[in-house]
């Protein structure tokens, strides 16, 4: 295996593992934007990866697969974005107790459909675009659903910078008392905004078990939903520097283990753990940095938004 | 929110899976199982004992199953339970179940226990053994004839030793019809984490191997990206050939269901002991799964003689004098391993690639 073919295959292993944290990532930052803190992405994902091999092994449909994983994910977002903004509970442990909770139902609910055959998506060259040399086979060699998080990404980018919604996302997540007093409602885009990032992040979770695994397995996410919370902080809320942050996770888990298949002589314990070594060492990269530039995170994320007081 | 996770505590504990059927003059035998019991791999190849025995020791027998204990005090609570609905044997099929199972153990004279994978004496406690690395052997001889390119890749969660038997096994048995052959290990370092798996094997697919063998908790995904990717695959613990109709070769898997039986049978002859037993290929514990369409009948035969070979004594597979790939004398010529040093394997044989981490 000479360089080039090496690198090619790392790179298109790295946007391959990146995805599914790339999607979880993009919509944290969609859903943070506006104020509300999503920890329950973890058991976000898991539930997105068992509805897409439930609906995917009855109906036999990709589609209908997808579409069932968004729905959970929208109806999750919304019960979380229900008791952030009805009850004003703490965001820190409604988001844990999403995931706990999701995490045993998912184990249950999924028992029957371990090792049930699925239709799996299979990868989907792009005419043309995937003759180009090095770039073609690493990122348009891929599935459909790699194909949809390209355009998933500037498309949420606009959504935040670009309309007239991003503007109400940006003004409830710095300061919703003037956004409501100028009309915005603030219960109504943060219901969106983290119904919209939970329906990302189960597409994630579904990628893992339709692509990757093709088939359900009990913790399929095994920390990734986790991995895409932390990288939204280094992204400083931006989609594209999430996508940045998810590629460099996946170049980690992709790089580590091809290294072994080619014979690098480094421990793979070492190698194992460079994924997470990374995105602390980013993090903390990240975080220095932000000493000198303002923190860009959202002045309101988290704090729960009482209009009556 | 506390309501909430009352609520999933009420329905995680009142739901767990709990199988019993109706009240007879039967003995009772429990079974603990650490997974989930349709995991196609471990825990599936023990529950299917267990319904052996439910069957062939019909209206003798009843078994009571509970799936997904954790090696924890959680292990006692679950046996205390079974006992107290009249459980004469327990079966604990998981390495961590030793601890808990002593301590019931000294609680209940009366009641025997079995314990997998671990050596300790006590009146009511009898140990079993099995001897997985036999078939990884002869899985071995299967995939160095099917390698057109001598290249062959070895997928592994944990460098523990049980692995390591496995591996250097499945070595052996590529080196004694292909000399030429060699086993690359990439390891995961996690027993499941689906992504990674794909991506391990992806990846050795890349690198020119044309026949993936591996050692995961759940083998569906490692299977089916075999079989998308055009590589024969040798599976672990349990016959998943449906899923990879066209690149199956063999696997490694269990049968449990006749020691099983024998053991409950001697339960109820009053005729059971402490001690220690070894399933392998020789008590037809261990055993090789289906073979592919694609394995021909002359290798077919091959295996076979080899698999008799094993059976009677005549083949070993970890024999004296064994060198490790350092060149390093591991057993000297003449001896034959035992479960203590089987027990403490740390090295790789000669025709292993990969890392091995040092402990």
């Amino acid at each position: 295996m000479d360089d080039l073919a090496f690198i090619t295959a790392v790179a298109a292993g790295m946007v391959r593992s990146g995805t599914p944290v790339l999607l979880a990532a993009v919509g944290e930052c969609l859903t943070e934007r506006s104020g509300i803190l999503n920890l329950g992405m973890e058991g976000i994902m898991l539930a997105g990866a068992l509805t897409a091999v439930i609906v995917s092994y009855l109906t036999g449909n990709i589609f209908f697969a997808i579409i069932a994983a968004l729905a959970i994910g929208a109806l999750i977002g919304l019960l979380h974005a229900f008791l952030c903004l009805y009850f004003h509970v703490n965001q820190v442990a409604t988001g844990i107790a999403v995931t706990i909770l999701l995490s045993g139902i998912t184990a249950f609910c999924g028992i029957d459909y371990v090792g049930k055959s699925i239709h799996s998506i299979s990868a989907y060259k792009v005419p043309w675009l995937s003759e180009l040399p090095f770039f073609g086979s690493v990122f348009f060699n891929q599935d459909i659903l790699v194909y949809l998080s390209y355009a998933i990404v500037p498309l949420t980018y606009f959504l935040i910078n670009g309309t007239r919604f991003g503007l109400s996302l940006k003004a409830v997540g710095e300061e919703p008392r003037a956004a409501a007093a100028a009309g915005v409602s603030v219960f109504r885009t943060r219901c969106i905004a983290t119904a919209l990032g939970a329906m990302l992040a189960a597409l994630g979770g579904a990628y893992l078990s339709l692509v990757y695994a093709q088939g359900w397995t009990e913790n399929i996410t095994a920390g990734r939903g986790w991995i895409a919370v932390g990288l939204v902080m280094f992204a400083s809320w931006n989609p594209w520097k999430a996508v940045l942050g998810a590629y460099l996770f996946g170049l980690a888990i992709s790089l580590q283990l091809r290294l072994q298949a080619a014979g690098a002589d480094v421990s793979p314990y070492l190698l194992g753990m460079a994924p997470y070594l990374l995105v602390i060492l980013v993090l903390a990269v990240s975080k220095l940095r932000q000493k000198k530039i303002p923190a860009a995170g959202p002045t309101a994320l988290s704090i729960p938004y009482l209009p009556q007081v | 929110m506390p309501h909430i996770l009352f609520v999933f505590l009420v329905i995680c504990f009142t739901v767990l899976p709990v199988y019993s059927a109706n009240e007879q003059k039967t003995v009772k035998a429990g079974f603990l199982f650490v997974g989930p019991i349709n995991d196609y791999g471990w825990n599936c190849a023990q529950n299917e004992g267990r319904l052996f025995v439910e069957k062939k020791l019909a209206g003798k027998i009843q078994t009571v199953a509970v799936e997904n204990v954790p090696e924890s005090a959680e292990a006692e609570r679950v046996m205390e339970r079974m006992i107290a609905q009249g459980a004469k044997i327990i079966f604990a099929t998981s390495f961590g179940y030793l601890e808990p199972v002593l301590k019931v153990a000294r609680r209940h004279p009366d009641v025997k226990f079995m314990q997998l994978s671990r050596f300790d004496k006590r009146p009511n406690l009898r140990t079993y053994f099995y001897l997985h690395y036999q078939g990884s052997y002869l899985a071995g001889v299967v995939a160095g004839r099917m390698s057109k390119k001598n290249k062959i890749g070895f997928v592994a969660a944990h460098p523990v030793p049980p692995l390591l038997q496995s591996i250097n096994a499945f070595a052996l048995g590529v080196r004694s019809v292909n000399a030429k052959a060699t086993v690359k290990v990439v390891w995961t370092n996690k027993w499941v984490d689906p992504a990674v798996e794909a991506e391990a094997a992806k990846g050795l697919i890349d690198n020119g191997i044309d026949v993936l063998a591996f050692d995961q908790s759940a083998p569906v995904t490692i299977v089916k990206t075999a079989e998308s990717n055009k590589t024969y695959v040798i599976g672990c613990y349990t016959d998943d050939c449906q899923f990879a109709p066209n690149y199956w070769l063999t696997g490694v898997s269990f049968d449990w269901g006749p020691y099983y039986a024998r053991i409950c049978q001697s339960v109820l002859d009053g005729t059971w002991q402490e001690g220690t037993d070894v399933c392998d290929i020789k008590t037809g514990n261990v055993k090789l799964s289906s073979f592919g369409k694609a394995v021909p009948e002359p290798l077919r035969k091959e295996v076979a003689a080899a698999k008799e070979k094993i059976a009677n004594g005549s083949l070993v597979v970890f024999a004296g004098p064994l060198k490790d790939r350092e060149g390093r004398e591991r057993l000297s010529a003449g001896a034959k391993p035992n479960i203590k040093w089987l027990a403490g394997m740390n090295f790789f044989v000669p025709g292993v690639e990969g890392t091995l981490p040092k402990n």
